[in-house]
């Protein structure tokens, strides 16, 4: 997981639930903070706004955890910054 | 002195059948409605399924300047009040006319229209809207045009209270008419939900199933949008009997509530609440309700809620009664959502059958009940329950009975 993605999923958290945040931590779990379903929904739509990715609802739903969501986003990042070559690698082959 | 309260025509039209007796039909099929949508462009989007009214065309049932003014859910909500009073066969007088109050239900009203104006002038760059917008959005617009097109100059409103709209709806007409306030009542509601904006929105809240609508089943995936309306005709049942009119059934108790909780969780206390206040109004045990016409919108959230609300009321005789969930078959009509399925339940009355919910496929111990999986049964419904639980957590619970 890279330091920014990391720091950067926790920020989003924080200003969405108004949670200090410092009171973060990758092992914390969602229930800990008071948050409920409709919370996790407002926090993945900054997390799409904020990285420029669409999460899926199934991988939305396996998420248990704040680590678990990080790691989530970071896949997401990762693929996304994979698409451009991937295209470029595509046009080689033909 | 009270007024008993007979229901003595029904107008439906949503995804399973354009007119009321298709609707019956495909409620003893266990047809679901539920396919891709086309009246608005969802590729890219989390979901692509809905259940649209098909084969509908506007201009078989209003004129070219009609059109311009009345918004799909209006047109709905007319087309439906059209057919439920032509089936009443009531006979109009100048008193009646004044004595009839129409209440009608919408959630989203004609926010399409609005939708529309908001693309012109945001996207498209358009100095200027519609000049109908604001007439074609108002929620009341259903009532305002049932009154104008049948020439009913008593009460009319519209109430708004999200997935619960026409129960509401057609609890205050039915109290009207019991206390005598009405002589009749036009009561109902309608929706047409798809457009990009609010689609859009409803994919935000991740509520939506990206395949179909499973209520009760383990595998269920979310709530499918629907559109449609429906309207019932309520008048005090001496008075239908003498005239000699059809009677469906009676409505006998109404229910509401608040969780007073979460404007999105629901709790199993609010709907307990709506549903204990409907069983006596009625002044009916809850051992005596045959089939419960469940809310059972397929979410996560709200089915094993409800399972537990029906435990609560009903207690071992949960286990004796039929639940179903027709959303299965017409989807999420929110505000007309009650409405539809009193319609389906007052059917499933006098054609003698339990409306299926379709498309189940797991058993889910949190949801313990009769679901009546995917066939209807045939069955004699004595007294039955239907259930509107809204976001925003107020809850409008009707109960029917039908004449021995």
């Amino acid at each position: 997981m890279s330091a920014s993605v990391t720091e950067q999923v926790l920020d989003v958290i924080a200003a969405t639930q108004r949670i200090p945040r410092e009171k973060l931590t990758l092992d914390g779990r969602f229930e800990e903070f008071g948050m409920d379903s409709m919370d996790a929904v407002n926090i993945l739509f900054a997390l799409e706004e904020k990285f420029d990715i669409t999460i899926p609802d199934e991988a939305a739903k396996q998420i248990r955890n704040i680590r678990e969501m990080v790691e989530g986003v970071q896949k997401l990042v990762d693929a996304k910054a994979g698409e451009p070559q991937a295209a470029e690698s595509g046009q080689a082959a033909q | 002195m009270p007024q008993r309260v007979a229901v003595t025509g029904i107008g439906v039209i949503c995804a399973i059948g354009n007119t009321r007796e298709e609707f019956a039909r495909s409620l003893r099929d266990g047809r679901c409605g539920i396919g891709e949508i086309t009246l608005a462009d969802v590729s890219g989007f989390r979901f692509r399924n809905g259940a649209e009214v098909r084969g509908y065309l506007p201009e078989q049932h209003f004129d070219a300047k009609q059109i311009d003014i009345i918004d799909r859910f209006a047109q709905f909500a007319a087309i439906a009040a059209r057919e439920a009073v032509a089936d009443s066969g009531v006979v109009w007088t100048d008193e009646l006319r004044e004595r009839c109050v129409i209440v009608t239900g919408a959630c989203v009203g004609g926010q399409t229209t609005e939708d529309q104006g908001f693309w012109d002038v945001y996207k498209l760059g358009k100095t200027r809207v519609h000049p109908m917008t604001i007439p074609r959005t108002m929620a009341n617009a259903g009532a305002s045009y049932i009154s104008m097109e049948l020439e009913l100059p008593g009460p009319a409103w519209t109430v708004s209270t999200a997935c619960s709209s026409s129960n509401h709806a057609i609890g205050q007409a039915f109290r009207m008419v019991r206390a005598g306030d009405a002589d009749i009542a036009l009561a109902g509601g309608s929706e047409a939900t798809f457009s990009f904006g609010i689609l859009k929105a409803w994919e935000a809240m991740r509520v939506v199933s990206g395949e179909t609508c499973r209520p009760f089943s383990k595998d269920r995936t979310g709530m499918i949008l629907g559109e449609g309306g429906a309207m019932l005709v309520l008048e005090p049942l001496d008075r239908a009997v003498a005239r000699g009119a059809n009677i469906y059934c009676e409505i006998v108790g109404a229910g509401m509530s608040a969780d007073a909780h979460h404007i999105t969780q629901p709790t199993v206390e609010g709907p307990v609440r709506a549903m204990r206040m409907a069983l006596k109004d009625a002044g009916v045990a809850a051992e005596s309700i045959d089939y419960i016409n469940a809310h059972g919108t397929g979410t996560e959230a709200n089915d094993p809620t409800e399972t537990a609300a029906i435990h609560e009321v009903f207690g071992a005789h949960a286990g004796r009664l039929a639940v179903s969930s027709t959303k299965s078959m017409h989807g999420h009509t929110l505000g007309a959502a009650g409405a539809i399925e009193a319609a389906a339940t007052a059917l499933a009355m006098r054609d003698g059958f339990l409306p299926p919910t379709a498309n189940y496929r797991v058993a889910d111990p949190r949801c313990d009940l009769d679901v009546v999986p995917n066939e209807s049964r045939t069955a004699n419904i004595r007294w039955a329950m239907s259930n509107s639980f809204a976001f925003g957590g107020l809850n409008a619970v009707l109960v029917l009975s039908r004449l021995p």
